[in-house]
């Protein structure tokens, strides 16, 4: 076989097999998890948007589709599953303070799903973005599988949708802790409450970082808005006239 | 062995969250349908088998590395970003924003006030 070939062929089987996905994403994650280390976890520079630029970047770089990429990225999303079924472990374990606080719990449960959905929409709406982006945006606080389901069903584009959900995870777990010292708060549960309810997963994993019962709060949160926005933003939307 | 064992249990919870959501048209994902669940079973079980928390612990302190490749979706969205950057970007920003403020100030007062009721 001619030199020529033979590196065509490496080309070829790099690009096609899902092995260059999943090493590229661990890979580039270990690597920004040490940078995030290094900077003394600086906020800015965040592993999960560290690795999704530099992961971009070298996707446009070398020529690879998104769906070539994913046929190895795909391995680690669907993980995604398992991980959220494992969220119930750290909320049996933090069950004592969950009974102990679950009114504040309900009553900003159900505020944070009406903020959320009507600011996403309202905000979009004078600002001028198209339908399909509005409706994109409106589910954005709730973790991406379900939001893209929430998504469709509103008349929006799901995958854009999963893209912003991430978005707005990573951008709770960028400035949560500075909102929540201008609020002077304390309790590691009610962060997590917050965390959970504005960053779903995301805020979870920040959350996670920074204590176990934060992290659980945080998943109690994302849970229950996962439930309480699925039934409740199409009904809520479609009573204020928007769809 | 622990970890093979904790692992399919997971997978085996998600499953049945999968069927639950199809057979009664729920509007959750399978994954939280199949969280519930297994909340439920620990609830009747009573504790949590040293099996299971071998396969969570390394799971869940690697949240953030299962968000990399949806994350990356978006470079699908080149046009309609360029199109609609600003309103999408200032939405995002200031909505999270006061999603944070607005829900770490109720839950904060609604705690504060039960502590000082009981």
């Amino acid at each position: 076989m001619p030199e020529q070939d033979k590196l065509s062929a490496i080309f070829a089987y790099l690009q096609t097999s899902p092995i260059t996905g999943l090493a590229l994403t661990l890979g580039i994650y270990c690597l920004a998890m040490s940078l995030f280390a290094k900077s003394r976890y600086h906020p800015l520079l965040n592993p999960v948007v560290v690795s999704v630029i530099t992961i971009i970047t070298v996707l446009v770089i070398t020529g690879t589709s998104y769906e070539q990429y994913f046929a190895g990225g795909g391995i680690i999303h669907f993980l995604l599953g398992p991980a959220t079924v494992a969220l119930a472990i750290p909320l049996y374990q933090q069950l004592p303070r969950i009974k102990q606080l679950w009114l504040p719990i309900v009553i900003t449960l159900f505020s944070s799903v009406v903020i959320s959905g009507l600011s996403a929409v309202g905000l979009s709406v004078y600002l001028g973005a198209s339908f399909s982006t509005q409706m994109s945006l409106a589910p954005k606080s709730v973790t991406a599988p379900v939001a893209m389901g929430i998504s469709e069903i509103l008349g929006g584009i799901p995958s854009l949708t999963a893209a912003l959900t991430v978005a707005t995870g990573l951008i709770g777990a960028l400035i949560g802790t500075k909102v929540f010292s201008l609020l002077n708060l304390k309790d590691d549960a009610v962060k997590g409450i917050a965390l959970g309810l504005t960053s779903h997963g995301i805020g979870s994993a920040r959350a996670f970082q920074l204590s176990h019962e934060m992290g659980a709060f945080a998943g109690l949160a994302m849970a229950l808005a996962t439930f309480t926005t699925a039934f409740l933003l199409p009904w809520l939307l479609s009573a204020v006239g928007i769809l | 062995m622990d970890f093979i064992i904790g692992f399919t249990v997971l997978l085996i919870f998600q499953i049945i969250g999968e069927i639950l959501v199809i057979v009664f048209q729920l509007p959750v994902s399978g994954p939280v349908a199949g969280m519930i669940l297994l909340f439920i079973g620990l609830l009747i079980r009573g504790r949590v088998d040293t099996h299971i928390s071998a396969a969570v612990t390394p799971i869940l302190s690697h949240l953030s590395l299962l968000f990399v490749p949806a994350g990356v979706g978006i470079m699908l969205h080149y046009q309609l970003l360029v199109n609609e950057w600003l309103a999408i970007i200032v939405t995002l920003i200031l909505t999270t924003i006061l999603m944070l403020f607005s829900t770490g100030f109720i839950m904060n007062v609604c705690s504060t006030r039960l502590k000082r009721d009981k």
